[in-house]
């Protein structure tokens, strides 16, 4: 035995010593190559940190912890998704309505988690101090956790319902979806302190609740056993990203205070970005839940205005205040999901879901949730659409939208004051005309322009015929574009999209739960 | 500044794993309020929330360590700090 | 409770999502391996250049010198997806965790050697550094790497690497009672000791690398070949001296994993080889040259090793190496 060591048991080490011996001192400075060559993003956006040691370890897991407990989850998660299977748990959900909210989610949320889970390896490949390395590590690996339990909850409906089949291309290409898809770009295009404030903070810490805790509770109470599990399951490691985003921004703030005005700048802008994209979240708690949870603006409300507001009341000793529109949103929370489905409605020939008009009770409900606006200005133009459509004229809107050119979303919204002016800005850069819906998206532009002047707007895209499969020829006799276009989105005309009454899955629906084949569509009785 | 009352809040999933957790909370933050939601059980607190190992192990009567809160913990909010005797949700003003 | 399946009436309208029929066939079932593994990364109609490579898209091929038709022919034959990983991982910790419990508890460590422990201070627990700068390099690839699937296996071998890097640190914290002045003074080594300069030297070398196929060679292929066969491996075979299979239980995981992952590697690089005769001439070359610097670098340790044996350790890993990459279709040069 030798003296300068025992080999005895020491002493009981804290769970945050242990986690820093075996953590902190794993990193060195370089001296073979320099540092800013091994780690040489750090300097591209003017952000200053003097100490990473400094870093606060939010969640403390070891690798072998973190391996114990995911498979804990995995292996809960997994037997669920076996009997859901095994016991065609897609026919006990309140109505095949209900799907459509997974065919959004599906298409637009799940390719954005494999952004992120390419993001947070680029973090965790950039950061030189092995604590925010390896918890950026550890949400990358998460990240890839959400993409895939999302395909294996998914699974299922794929097999008996229509939109589902094929996520990723039509995320690459699907016009509305460019709204997701051009959101995480920006993120992932930007430099790595912006990319860890927009979806650490703004996206995971302020927003995500309002995708995962109103949304996963709407499944619970619309029979999705599958997604409720896969979903609460996701959200048990949001909590530790959250974590990590609240210490992130802390730590950028207090290494310098030269870091307080860039912060604020991304705060704003990832907003303001993160609002924007969260309007489909508002059409599917609003319209598309058969059974409805909360509404849009209630869950704005608790999630946004208390939550957020809690938050910032915090970081104003940093000198950081709200982030800039935020009264705007709120006030707009009366009308954003109306406008958003309204928009979805016309355009729906061209979309990879379906829609339907309100039953009188989805109306009695809006209008309870939306004393101010509701009766008053949407529920004449869905009466409206309830007789054309009795008349057999089913508006459908054949035109391509003006979109914004930051968020991409068409010039739907309407002035805050004004509910029946469209809202509408411009600029120029370079000569060239730029159109928005927003001063919030406007504001964002005018930061960055050399950047948002290369945004793929998809309607810009089809009038100039990049929306074609390499096999389709435009001279040829009898071609047709807007045949052409869906085939190059991977949507099958008819099939996936248009209304929900008179479609397949309504039919494969009536067919499995035994209904009239014939009978007029009945909405679910009120939860 | 805006003149909201700052709330932390921690949101479990409804389990037999969690029943213990938030009967703690409960013992453990008298301020604390329970909502029961669909699959799901969000406990709000002015200011600050404490789950107390000792607590879930008494209600338990086996030892319990607090990383396990990872399984079902849904969403949070507020500054954590986290030891292995008890976690700690608080704005710091 | 009564449950009630209607199979005549329920056939799935679909078996599987279009990607995975486009790749496996459409008239089957998918396995999950299949359905949550390929083509998912984005391909089309980038928004925005990088701010930090803008020349290129966010994602693209022309990151690496290696040109592939089809990004996601990666197949991993472990067939590991998310799930499958960590459950694996789960399992292989827990047995690692009943031995350093085992080994603590009854303060086994104790029976090593003033020599054996010297070993372990002077020649295992630095390569804690070596494991992180895998983990770092393992990271870039899974970051800026073509295809999901690629990208699936390096994020597993990262999240390995900071696995081992740490079950180490556990290793030292057993010797040092947990004060951690083993840790520091294998960083020490690390960053001073003239033996250990050669291989901090490549490891920093390989952090400034670009392409990360030639990351992929250097560290995957080139350095783990001559690293675990020779450093990790001896204590498994020299079971004789007292104490020496308490060494051998805490070192379980890292020679199970490298059993393992050599799968995961062989599979990738011989896909890239069969596709070209400019891969095979590209990766046979990055490979010669790592190889060259990590016999370098690594001459000095393995004098050091207890038993004398280790140039010739060394060497038999060398002759290994030249045979797998034979197998593999690359040249040994």
């Amino acid at each position: 035995m030798n003296n300068t060591h025992t080999g005895q048991a020491g002493k009981k080490l804290s769970l945050k010593e242990k986690y820093a011996l075996m953590t902190r001192g794993l990193g060195w400075d370089t001296s073979y190559e320099p540092m800013d060559k091994v780690f040489d993003q750090l300097g591209l956006e003017g952000i200053r940190i003097h100490d990473w040691d400094k870093w606060e370890d939010p969640f403390r897991l070891t690798m072998d912890a973190y391996w114990k407990y995911q498979a804990e989850k995995e292996r809960k998660l997994y037997a669920v998704l076996d009997a859901f299977q095994q016991n065609n748990g897609h026919l006990n959900i309140s109505d095949a309505r209900y799907v459509n909210t997974l065919k959004l989610f599906f298409t637009g949320i799940t390719p954005a988690e494999y952004n992120a889970h390419r993001l947070f390896a680029m973090l965790g490949r950039q950061f030189p101090g092995p604590g925010a390395a390896i918890a950026c590590q550890m949400q990358a690996v998460d990240e890839l956790r959400h993409v895939q339990t999302q395909i294996h909850s998914i699974s299922q409906y794929n097999k008996y319902f229509n939109g589902l089949h094929d996520h990723s291309v039509m995320n690459d290409r699907l016009w509305y979806l460019s709204v997701p898809k051009s959101f995480f770009e920006d993120a992932i295009s930007s430099g790595p302190f912006e990319q860890i404030i927009a979806i650490s903070f703004a996206l995971e810490y302020l927003l995500t609740n309002l995708v995962f805790m109103p949304f996963m509770s709407g499944a619970a109470y619309n029979g999705d056993m599958a997604t409720v599990t896969f979903g609460f399951s996701s959200q048990s490691d949001e909590a530790r990203h959250m974590t990590l985003g609240l210490e992130c921004i802390k730590f950028v703030l207090e290494q310098d205070p030269g870091n307080v005005e860039i912060i604020q700048r991304y705060l704003d802008k990832w907003f303001w970005r993160g609002y924007k994209v969260l309007g489909l979240v508002s059409m599917m708690l609003d319209y598309m839940l058969p059974r409805k949870v909360m509404s849009w603006k209630e869950a704005w409300e608790i999630y946004f205005v208390q939550n957020g507001g809690s938050l910032f009341n915090d970081l104003s000793r940093y000198g950081l205040r709200m982030p800039r529109h935020w009264e705007q949103s709120v006030a707009e929370a009366e009308h954003l999901s109306h406008q958003t489905w309204n928009s979805f409605y016309n355009f729906s020939d061209a979309a990879a879901f379906h829609v339907w008009l309100p039953s009188d009770e989805d109306m009695a409900w809006l209008s309870e949730k939306y004393p101010n606006t509701f009766d008053q200005h949407y529920r004449p133009r869905i009466e409206h659409y309830r007789r054309l459509q009795a008349e057999g004229k089913r508006y459908y809107n054949p035109s391509l939208p003006m979109l914004c050119q930051t968020c991409q979303i068409p010039l739907i919204f309407t002035e805050g004051d004004d509910p029946t002016r469209t809202s509408h800005r411009e600029t120029e850069h370079e000569g060239e005309k730029y159109h928005f819906c927003s001063d919030g998206c406007q504001e964002v532009f005018e930061q960055q322009p050399d950047k948002y002047v290369s945004a793929w707007l998809p309607a810009h895209q089809i009038l100039q015929g990049n929306c074609f499969a390499p096999d389709a020829d435009p001279q040829a006799a009898g071609f047709q574009a807007e045949a052409e276009v869906m085939r190059y989105f991977h949507v099958n005309p008819g099939q996936d999209n248009m209304d929900y009454e008179g479609s397949q899955d309504e039919a494969n629906w009536r067919l499995w739960k035994g209904l009239s084949p014939d009978g007029a569509s009945k909405a679910p009785p009120a939860a | 500044m805006n003149p909201i009352q700052s709330t932390v809040f921690m949101a479990l999933q409804t389990n037999d794993d969690t029943r213990p957790i938030i009967e703690a909370l409960q013992r453990d933050n008298p301020a604390a309020v329970v909502h029961r939601l669909p699959a799901m059980v969000k406990i709000d607190a002015p200011g600050r929330l404490v789950l107390r190992r000792s607590t879930v192990e008494e209600i338990l009567g086996t030892a319990w360590d607090l990383q396990a809160i990872n399984l079902n913990l849904i969403s949070l909010s507020g500054n954590v700090d986290e030891t292995e005797d008890e976690m700690v949700l608080h704005w710091n003003r | 409770m009564s449950v009630e399946i209607r199979v005549a009436s329920i056939d799935p309208i679909r078996q599987t999502f279009a990607r995975t029929s486009r790749r496996f066939g459409a008239d089957k079932p998918a396995s999950r391996y299949q359905e949550a593994s390929f083509d998912l990364q984005p391909r089309d109609n980038f928004h925005y250049r990088p701010v930090w490579d803008p020349e290129r898209d966010i994602y693209d091929s022309r990151r690496t010198a290696i040109c592939m038709r089809d990004w996601d022919d990666f197949r991993d034959p472990r067939q590991y997806y998310y799930a499958t990983y960590v459950l694996n991982r789960a399992r292989m910790q827990e047995t690692a965790e009943k031995s350093f419990e085992f080994v603590e508890r009854h303060g086994l460590l104790a029976t090593l050697s003033a020599g054996q422990v010297h070993q372990v201070e002077a020649l295992l627990l630095p390569f804690r550094h070596l494991e992180w700068a895998a983990n770092l390099n393992n990271c870039f690839i899974t970051a800026y790497c073509f295809g999901s699937s690629m990208a699936q296996g390096a994020m597993y071998n990262t999240t390995d690497r900071l696995g081992i890097a740490q079950y180490l640190s556990r290793i030292g914290l057993l010797l040092d009672g947990n004060s951690g002045r083993s840790l520091i003074a294998a960083k020490e080594r690390w960053l001073g000791d003239p033996a250990w300069q050669g291989l901090r030297r490549l490891a920093e070398h390989s952090l400034v690398r670009k392409d990360w196929f030639e990351i992929f060679v250097a560290q995957n292929l080139v350095l783990d070949s001559l690293v675990h066969p020779v450093m990790y491996a001896r204590l498994h075979t020299e079971l004789d001296a007292p104490g020496a299979a308490y060494l051998a239980m805490l070192t379980e995981f890292m020679k199970d994993w490298y059993g393992e992952n050599v799968k995961w590697v062989d599979a990738c690089l011989k896909i890239a080889a069969a596709e070209s005769a400019d891969n095979r001439a590209q990766l046979s070359a990055w490979a010669a040259e790592w190889k060259g610097r990590a016999i370098e670098a690594l001459d000095p340790l393995v004098r050091l090793i207890d038993s004398g044996d280790g140039p010739q350790r060394l060497e038999a890993a060398v002759a290994a190496l030249d045979l797998r990459m034979t197998r593999l279709g690359l040249d040994p040069a």
